[in-house]
């Protein structure tokens, strides 16, 4: 049998970046709850995913999953040392924004918020894009995200020295290229295997 | 999975055993240990599945091609036959570009659009790379530089050209993958430089 694409069920488009929930409508065939084998399951690392249609996607390669996954975590959840969760979910939201990835950025948004209570300027980075007004902190942390994410990449000694002077010491700055780089990985995920849908 | 492959990102950012830098990727040993496998994953399977190893170096060679990244390039393009390494790289030449580009959904966002080149393999390359390989590496080339241009029948271009839905899976990851590989080694080395 020759596979086809999907044609998503109706749905409404967001079409501005938002912290709201958004839903993911894939545009080729998960895998089918009953069809996964213990080795499948196990890719997803966390059982509930099961639920969701992109990670019943990507669990056809139930090898590189289970890495990106385990990957993702220790960059992004491991508490110790390093960047502040609150600025290595900055570093996702605003690489994620500059790709265009809706979905992406209204997760790593609202984590974004989550951790750092800054509700005006993860919103003004939603809305106004990677040049919005910050403080220099953050200012810093995200063209770092952006010179990491942009081709050529434009990171340099320039970026290093801008962190260093806000704070960021080297174990900070290696997450922080750790946070940027894996969205830059995401992303391109999240994009090309199906789209976004408002919920509700 | 066995495997002797030493570490990708501390070969090509060059981080030796007992330096400042190792010690700062001990600190995330999970996900040191989880971007090797998962690199191990995409280049030595277990099971190489619809997805041939010569497929999947090619498809890596050209995207770091597309980086501009010489080591990580050369890294994937030393294990391939010198007659496709040559087709690769009169492509990545043909197609290297300045990104991130392209459209967003009709709206708010439209005034934010960048145009930017649709790739296509030229002429004189599609008998050396073959049918899915020319499908491959046209998809490679706008997820690298324009991803969030992609839609349904970008897929379907895939499915065409032979690719299942789990190549599919497969190959997105392993552009998907490099597209990270490719700025940790960048983002490292710059580091590493002012350590």
């Amino acid at each position: 049998m020759t596979d086809k694409t999907l044609t998503p069920p109706p749905h409404t488009e967001p079409v501005v970046f938002t912290r709201d929930m958004l839903d993911w409508l894939p545009w080729i065939e998960p895998m089918a709850e009953q069809d996964m084998t213990e080795r499948h399951l196990a890719s997803l690392v966390d059982a509930s995913r099961v639920k969701s249609p992109y990670f019943r996607l990507l669990a056809r390669d139930p090898d590189v999953l289970e890495a990106r996954t385990r990957t993702d975590k220790d960059i992004f959840y491991n508490p110790e040392a390093g960047l502040p969760r609150a600025e290595r979910e900055l570093a996702a939201a605003a690489t994620s924004r500059l790709n265009g990835c809706i979905y992406c950025a209204s997760v790593h948004a609202r984590f974004a918020v989550t951790y750092s209570k800054r509700v005006d300027d993860i919103q003004r980075l939603l809305d106004e894009g990677v040049g919005a007004k910050l403080d220099e902190r953050w200012e810093a942390i995200v063209d770092a995200s952006v010179a990491l994410t942009a081709l050529p990449i434009t990171f340099g000694p320039q970026h290093i020295d801008r962190l260093r002077a806000v704070g960021l010491d080297d174990a900070a700055i290696a997450d922080l290229i750790g946070a940027a780089s894996f969205f830059n990985w995401a992303n391109r995920l999240m994009l090309s295997l199906g789209e976004p849908a408002t919920q509700g | 999975m066995t495997s002797t492959t030493a570490d990708v990102i501390d070969t090509l950012v060059g981080i030796t055993s007992g330096s400042k830098l190792d010690a700062i990727r001990a600190q995330r040993s999970e996900a040191r240990k989880h971007a090797q496998a998962s690199y191990l994953g995409l280049f030595e399977p277990r099971d190489p599945g619809g997805v041939s190893t010569g497929e999947r170096l090619a498809v890596a060679s050209f995207v770091a091609g597309l980086h501009g990244e010489l080591q990580t390039d050369a890294f994937y393009a030393s294990r391939l036959a010198p007659g496709i390494r040559a087709a690769i790289a009169a492509e990545v030449a043909a197609a290297k570009t300045q990104g991130p580009y392209g459209s967003y959904p009709k709206g708010p966002l439209s005034v934010e659009n960048t145009v930017g080149p649709v790739y296509r393999v030229a002429e004189a390359s599609r008998a050396a790379l073959g049918k899915r390989l020319v499908a491959a590496f046209e998809h490679a080339h706008m997820l690298v530089f324009h991803p969030r241009d992609a839609a349904a029948p970008s897929l379907q271009a895939l499915l065409d050209a032979g690719w299942s839905t789990t190549d599919i899976v497969t190959l997105s990851q392993l552009v998907a993958f490099l597209a990270y590989q490719i700025r940790v080694v960048a983002g490292l080395r710059t580091l590493a430089r002012s350590l």
